[in-house]
């Protein structure tokens, strides 16, 4: 199965930043002008790379440049990359929302793009009118519909309302009846946009089986998501983009984690300065949180093992006698692993008006990977937040022992703190 | 290798993809009923409303323009004359109106998914017949009316041209109404245009008057109105009606000259403008 279903060739994309107004027109009619001379546009040799937060000079950005990849039939691709490195250009492109500035594309097949679930539905039809809409919209022909309709009904799980107008129903069944539609369509390939981002969880499940299930019949999938989980789940090769160039190209499990490392390093490791108030009502606040390694400077990794010492530095404009501070600790994926809070152990903590700065130790039962943590601070007393942060570091547990010689003994599982045996019999 | 598609950045100005269209027909069909249902979705007249419309508007032209300003009808019975007049412009223009506003109403659906963008202006385009056909009704049965009770009336065999004329009045809506809707697209000064170019329009088309009314006008006012490629169409359906109004070979053919380099200059800017018109929507 050698067969390729997509090939990309250079392709770079072009926006004009601002607003349209009269300056557009001067610059349509120099193009014009340069276009009848036979000449380049000259708009096209300028433009910067595409990074938002820093100011550019020109007035053109290049939100894709040079893009090179192919896809084999039956591959399924994951596409990752920050808010703004270009995926939903690229999958724009491909779904020929719009065209490429420069480049090729190459389809083979038949393809169906996902980038919003129930498009075109419309707020006065029926379920059922617009199942039929929908599905012609996304390219499948009347009878199809027609063939595939009790089962795009029943997947959907909203039989009860097929024949009331979409506009009556909720948010969720509105996505449940689109997402159904789109499940059915059967394109040799299909691309697809964060659309699991939305539905409750037992939906979320059914969408990822689904997927999967497109997948296991031979076809080719391209898969946009910030769920790094989903991705891994589903995808066996991995897209990273960053500020509109292909970066990396290859194994899922190392672009994932490529994409962690450009997003966290130099970002939110070893020492971060919260500068606003995250959760809470702010009357205490989290300013500095630091991890701090076994010789007491701050670092970006803890060494397996080795306990996980986070410094805080707090800000308080009360003082609170029975205050909590905890630590979550989750993994890349953003599962959460445990929640350490002083109040389990019977630790008293208390913050006093002006600045604090605590020092957490924690137990290090953690394999070798990269983690984060969300600080809290709680009034005690009232259960009040006062101030949380999600996700605020990262640190690494590397597979490293204190002294380069020694070495320790890698146990392979995630070992809890205590365990307990009864035996019954 | 054989590939089924390539994304290229810009097309050749006669790459139109009518294939794609064709094989889509499922979906301009369902647009066409959408359109037509969603209208009078929640009304409790429904689709009577298509009825009252060119009704009441009869009423009053007939008022201002024949019994107040006394405007000649060219001796057919005033209702008449102006129920023909504004059914089938009112098809025109509707097609024009609504097809110019495809790519900015639509934006949503088009910057989400794929299909042949001319299937939203065609749809448009079939849906507003539905209306006419129904607004003809009304016109017969006033024409049947009048034929009934006095003898002014003699229709004649040109009638049967009917379905050519209403193929050029589509041609016209559609082809202006596309190449408005890729000028719109990048810059809405056209919008307001339209608003006011349509109504213009009107009264440069033998609506309210006929063509005969002209005969003592000057030069300029003659060739404006004669050389509005509806002026003929427009007379050779009275014509066929009811015998009075300007049948004339020469401006029909003028008319379908038209439609087809309308036509033709109409799609080749609106598959350009389409291909990425969602970056200056």
């Amino acid at each position: 199965m050698s067969n390729k279903s997509l090939i990309v060739e250079n392709v770079s994309k072009q926006y004009r930043l601002g607003q349209v107004g009269t300056g557009t027109m001067t610059h349509d009619f120099k193009r014009w002008l340069y276009k009848i001379r036979g000449k380049e546009d000259p708009y096209s040799k300028i433009g910067e790379t595409n990074d938002r937060s820093k100011k550019g000079v020109s007035d053109y950005v290049w939100a894709l440049k040079d893009i090179n990849f192919d896809v084999k039939q039956g591959e399924v691709l994951g596409i990752i990359g920050k808010n703004g490195a270009g995926k939903s250009t690229l999958l724009k492109i491909l779904s020929r929302v719009t065209s490429p500035t420069t480049g090729h594309i190459k389809i083979n097949g038949r393809m169906a793009s996902l980038l919003e679930v129930g498009t075109g539905f419309h707020p006065e039809l029926t379920g059922r009118e617009n199942v039929f809409l929908n599905g012609a919209i996304m390219g499948m022909s009347k009878s199809e519909i027609k063939s595939k309709f009790d089962e795009i009904v029943d997947f959907s799980g909203v039989e009860r309302y097929i024949d009331t107008p979409v506009k009556r129903y909720s948010s969720g069944m509105h996505v449940r009846l689109g997402f159904a539609v789109a499940a059915h369509l059967e394109p040799e390939i299909l691309v697809i946009d964060e659309v699991l981002a939305v539905g409750d969880a037992e939906f979320q499940k059914k969408c990822l089986g689904k997927m999967k299930a497109v997948s296991g019949e031979g076809r080719t999938v391209l898969f946009v998501s910030h769920n790094m989980g989903a991705i891994k789940a589903l995808c066996d090769r991995g897209l990273l983009l960053e500020n509109g160039t292909l970066t990396f190209d290859g194994n899922i499990d190392e672009c994932v984690n490529r994409y962690l490392s450009i997003n966290q390093s130099g970002e939110n490791t070893g020492r971060v300065e919260l500068p606003k108030k995250g959760f809470g009502s702010g009357e205490a606040r989290i300013n500095i949180v630091e991890m701090i390694d076994y010789e007491g400077q701050v670092s970006e990794t803890v060494l397996y093992k080795e306990p996980i010492k986070v410094r805080i530095h707090i800000d308080s404009e009360i003082s609170v006698p029975t205050a909590s501070i905890d630590i979550k600790i989750s993994d890349n994926n953003g599962t959460l692993l445990f929640h350490a809070l002083n109040q389990y152990q019977n630790i008293p903590f208390s913050l006093n008006n002006g600045k604090n700065v605590v020092e957490i130790e924690i137990e290090n039962n953690l394999l070798p990977g990269r983690f984060m943590i969300t600080p809290g601070i709680h009034n005690a007393s009232t259960s009040l937040t006062l101030d949380m942060h999600e996700n605020a570091i990262a640190f690494e547990v590397i597979k490293a022992a204190k002294i380069a010689s020694e070495s320790y003994p890698w146990e392979w599982i995630l070992a809890p703190s205590k365990i307990n045996i009864i035996k019954l019999k | 290798m054989n590939f089924t598609t390539e994304i290229k950045p810009k097309n050749k100005w006669y790459d139109i993809d009518f294939k794609a269209i064709w094989q889509y027909r499922d979906l301009m069909f369902l647009f066409v009923r959408r359109d037509f249902v969603s209208v009078y979705k929640q009304t409790v007249l429904g689709p009577i409303w298509f009825f009252i419309q060119p009704l009441l508007t009869t009423a009053t032209f007939t008022l201002i323009f024949s019994v107040v300003a006394k405007i000649s009808t060219n001796e057919i019975p005033a209702p008449l004359f102006y129920i023909i007049g504004l059914t089938f412009w009112g098809y025109f223009s509707t097609c024009l109106t609504s097809t110019s506003s495809t790519f900015v109403t639509n934006a949503g659906v088009f910057g989400k998914v794929y299909f042949p963008r001319l299937i939203m202006p065609i749809s448009i385009v079939i849906s507003s017949l539905i209306k006419l056909s129904i607004q003809f009704l009304l016109l017969l049965m006033v024409w049947l009316y009048y034929y009934l009770t006095t003898d002014i009336l003699h229709p004649n065999i040109t009638i049967l041209l009917m379905p050519f004329y209403i193929l050029l009045f589509a041609g016209l809506g559609l082809g202006f109404g596309i190449i408005l809707s890729s000028l719109t697209t990048k810059y809405r000064d056209f919008t307001f245009l339209i608003g006011f170019g349509v109504q213009l329009l009107m009264y440069a088309t033998p609506i309210i008057y006929p063509l005969s009314l002209l005969d003592d006008q000057s030069y300029i006012i003659k060739s404006v109105v004669k050389y509005n490629p509806i002026s003929g169409i427009i007379e050779a359906i009275r014509y066929g009606l009811t015998g009075s109004g300007v049948f004339d070979l020469g401006l029909l053919a003028y008319s379908f000259v038209f439609v087809i380099i309308l036509l033709f200059l109409g799609i080749i800017t609106f598959t350009k403008v389409e291909k990425s018109f969602i970056d200056t929507v």
